[in-house]
């Protein structure tokens, strides 16, 4: 029989106890609270900033891989923009990104049924649109600043640009009042930076999964070349407070709490075997020689 | 002492009307400046007692309709999507609904189309020396100037993982990144894609190029085809070992994942753009026991290929990857060039500092494109 | 002929996005459009030559019976149940060949691509994205050992860090009088990535921007061909 290698086993236990550290608080939530940072804050004052009937886009820049990073800040945003009477367009330079945005929609319009039976829900191609998927990333993006309608003749269901009445007033990328990217790659966010803004100064906030987050954030800077940043599950939810409701970002910060402690022990740990190790080398280094 | 009196009167008279222009509302309409001759920039400044605006267009015939009504006493808004000079006149009506009052101002402007922006002169300006650093750097290449490169060890350490993978009789694996053609990362990997296959062709071991997008698979094929009959064995190159796996983000890493499974290569290669992926990729490879080298310009993902990896190539490092295998002396003194642009860049940002300081704010305006 | 071919058009096509950049008036606007229209028709032809190389790989796979030939199969048959559902009936709101599929949504509760899509697609690409997590539980463990004065330093903001993005952190350094608010976790948390992480991610970022400008300039002058297979 082939001998597992002591890391691989390591490695397997490692697993195993991450796997406990996440499954017990989902199971069993501690309860723990969350306090917003400025980068969400600066999102949601973008969107505050911005008055009723504003054309904005939403673009779905990720796959489903990162749905649970990505989707609770899609919602928020979501129910915050049309909370502002804000008129979302959803856009995708990834190919699954519109399922994505479908799927956000009718999750935030169920919710909002939920609440309110009596309340006026958004309306398809009055108040959102889905436009769909377009390959090409930046070049995309930059022909959207010439001519929107030739870049997305018609939504996701067949029916033409202009016969759209949220569109109506919607030339260019130049009309729209914020673009919020929700990027897990590329194309994504660095594009809409690098055209959005720097080419055309429509004002650019994003969310990206946490391990892309330190990437974005010397955009953040005094130029406003990134209007606020949302990184990760903490930061959706950080804006799930800022709405004023829990949802599955702010309980899924329980699970990542844990685990972020049990790393820290695992830090730990590796270091004090490490030192035992040196002290051991030491010493048989001392018998060598003596 | 009298005449000098008189002068003062006469210079405070003077600004008198300015003074009084300064506190009136204005309003005024103007082609928008550097640009494609298709916008107009409005801006006002109202009484303060005016608590909602009404911003308005004339039509062919000459009727008013309103186009923008967000309220700010001192603000402005640009007309975009116009014909290239057209003259367009407009009207704004400022309320003062609690007095019920309105003042209408009205303006025209034709538009212009520019020769050239100057909003991006500093960029120009910058591109300019540092274009022209590469290009004197070149020609003392090619004049056969001797030109000192630092050592990247990622690179030097390419011919041991492609022994090693020999030694093994394993293959070895190539990602190239997984952005599109478009982005400059992944041409760089195929930069070097080229010597490593032509190492590869010498040692007669396997290559395998997955690829996410089919853009860089053709490329990458073409590559290695050339790269495969430079080395004189266009007998042993295998279209089939370079595929394009999926669009799909973790789609694609399931699949290089499975392959390092499957076939254990001895020598993995991630060079290009990655995202959230690299570790997964990275740390899969690392229990495998492959050497590893990778390389990107995604600074954010840098410290995971750091901890996985044998090499790491960091952000220009692989950008000069490819002139640095060549030795070719033109290549090479673009390299100089580069650190010229760091010397440049260093400077700029001492000198923005200092200017700073010193509440200069023209040095910093001008590098954030107030050129104009 | 051959090589000189593509190293004349990135040259052209090179030089004139450049000067583009400067110049916002007429042609350079409708050359760039154009050039912009070029590069969606390739991209979209590009995702038929994608597929085609999928298929011609997997089905030579399994025909020829190679090593693993049941993965390709599986991957052939996913792909093939896909298409056609999606195909026949569409998705979400778009209509598939035989319409909206009422029938078949009323029995399976959606349309058959999106409920392949929700009930397998998504939970096995999350589940590939969550493996980050143990990844970088393992990898964290090798990687934050105390050997010299900078790792030290290393582990110390990797726990600040850490500790500061977890909801613990309110429950650890809140009591921390607001005076001394700069103390709480955070606070530091946001300090390190907004100015020590910032910094050198801007270092790194001028550095590789100026590597894609010296890039660039060798492939638009023919300088750097190796893209193109070819050495000199």
């Amino acid at each position: 029989m082939k001998k597992v290698d002591r890391t691989v086993i390591e490695r397997r236990i490692v697993f195993l106890i991450l796997v406990l550290a996440v499954m017990l608080p989902m199971l069993f939530p501690l309860g723990l609270k969350t306090q917003s940072t400025p980068l969400t804050q600066k999102v949601y004052d973008l969107i505050e900033s911005v008055p009723t009937g504003a054309p904005v886009i939403l673009s779905f820049d990720y796959d489903p891989s990162v749905i649970t990073e990505i989707q609770p800040m899609a919602l928020a945003l979501i129910e915050h923009a049309w909370k502002k009477g804000h008129k979302v367009i959803a856009t995708a330079m990834w190919p699954q990104g519109p399922q994505m945005a479908d799927r956000a929609f009718n999750e935030v319009k169920e919710k909002l049924a939920e609440q309110n039976p009596e309340a006026e829900l958004p309306e398809y191609g009055k108040d959102y649109v889905n436009l769909g998927y377009k390959p090409g990333g930046l070049v995309t993006i930059q022909g959207m600043g010439r001519n929107m309608k030739a870049i997305f003749p018609s939504d996701i269901t067949g029916k033409k640009y202009e016969e759209i009445p949220l569109l109506e007033k919607v030339r260019t990328l130049k009309d729209i009042r914020y673009v919020i990217s929700l990027s897990a790659g590329d194309p994504g966010l660095r594009d809409w930076i690098m055209t959005a803004k720097g080419k055309f100064n429509v004002p650019v906030a994003g969310g990206t999964t946490a391990v892309s987050t330190p990437g974005f954030l010397p955009y953040v800077s005094d130029q406003d070349q990134l209007h606020g940043l949302l990184g990760g599950l903490k930061s959706a939810a950080e804006y799930e407070l800022l709405m004023g409701y829990e949802g599955d970002a702010s309980r899924g910060m329980n699970p990542q709490s844990v685990a972020h402690i049990l790393i820290l022990l695992l830090i730990l740990f590796g270091n004090i075997r490490a030192a035992r190790k040196r002290k051991a080398d030491k010493l048989a280094l001392e018998e060598n020689n003596g | 002492m009298k005449k000098i009196s008189l002068l003062f009167i006469t210079i405070l008279m003077g600004l008198f009307p300015l003074a009084i222009w300064a506190n009136q509302p204005v309003f005024t309409a103007e082609d928008m400046p550097w640009d494609d001759g298709t916008a107009v920039l409005l801006k006002w400044n109202l009484d303060s007692k005016a608590d909602s605006l009404s911003l308005q267009k004339a039509d062919s015939l000459g009727v008013y309709h309103e186009f923008f009504n967000e309220f700010s006493t001192q603000g402005q808004h640009i007309e975009s999507s116009l014909e290239i000079g057209g003259t367009y006149k407009y009207r704004l009506i400022a309320y003062n609904r609690a007095a019920g009052d309105s003042s209408v101002f009205t303006g025209s402007a034709t538009t212009k189309a520019q020769w050239f922006d100057m909003n991006k002169l500093s960029l120009l300006i910058l591109l300019g020396l540092v274009c022209g650093a590469i290009l004197y750097y070149i020609y003392l290449g090619r004049k056969g100037k001797e030109l000192f490169i630092r050592r990247i060890s990622g690179l030097d350490s390419m011919d041991e993982a492609i022994g090693r993978a020999t030694e093994k009789g394993k293959p070895i694996l190539f990602v190239p990144g997984l952005s599109d053609l478009g982005d400059i990362q992944t041409i760089a990997a195929l930069n070097i894609l080229s010597p490593l296959a032509q190492k590869s062709a010498e040692y007669g071991t396997e290559l395998l190029v997955p690829c996410r997008s089919s853009m860089v698979m053709s490329a990458a094929r073409e590559t290695v085809k050339e790269a495969y009959m430079q080395a004189g064995r266009p007998d042993a190159y295998r279209e089939e070992n370079i595929f394009y796996l999926s669009d799909d983000q973790f789609g694609f890493v399931a699949g290089v994942d499975g392959i390092m499974l499957r076939e254990q290569p001895a020598a993995n290669f991630f060079l290009g753009a990655f995202w959230a992926e690299s570790l997964i990729l990275t740390e899969t490879g690392f229990g495998t026991g492959a050497i590893q080298t990778a390389g990107t310009g995604q600074p954010h993902q840098l410290p995971f290929f750091v901890v996985t990896c044998d090499y790491t190539l960091i952000g220009e490092e692989l950008y000069a990857a490819s002139a640095y295998i060549s030795r070719d002396p033109q290549q090479l003194g673009s390299l100089k060039g580069h650190d010229f642009g760091k010397l440049l860049v260093i400077i700029l940002v001492l000198v923005g500092v200092v200017t700073e300081i010193l509440g200069w704010g023209w040095f910093k305006h001008f590098f954030e494109g107030g050129g104009g | 002929m051959k090589r000189n071919a593509p190293l004349v058009v990135a040259f052209i096509a090179g030089l004139v996005v450049l000067v583009g950049g400067f110049i916002p008036r007429e042609p350079f606007p409708s050359i760039e459009s154009t050039l912009i229209d070029w590069f969606m028709i390739i991209s979209g032809f590009a995702i038929l030559l994608g597929q085609a190389s999928l298929l011609h790989l997997n089905i030579t796979r399994v025909k020829e019976k190679m090593p693993n030939w049941p993965y390709y199969l599986a991957g052939l048959i996913s792909f093939a149940l896909m298409l056609i559902v999606g195909l026949l009936w569409g998705m979400e709101q778009t209509p598939g060949l035989l319409g909206q599929g009422d029938g078949i949504v009323k029995s399976l509760g959606a349309k058959p691509f999106d409920y392949l899509f929700t009930n397998a697609f998504i939970p096995l690409s999350a589940t590939m994205f969550s493996l980050l997590a143990f990844y970088i539980a393992s990898a964290a463990y090798r990687a934050f050992i105390i050997r010299t004065f900078e790792s030290n330093l290393l582990m110390i903001t990797a726990v600040i860090v850490m500790l500061g993005r977890t909801s613990f952190a309110q429950l650890l350094t809140g009591w921390i009088p607001d005076k001394l608010s700069f103390l709480r976790l955070p606070e530091l948390t946001n300090f390190i990535m907004e100015y020590p992480n910032t910094a050198a991610q801007r270092a790194i970022l001028i550095s590789a921007a100026l590597g894609i400008v010296g890039a660039s300039l060798r492939i638009i002058l023919g300088i750097e061909r190796s893209y193109l297979g070819g050495g000199k």
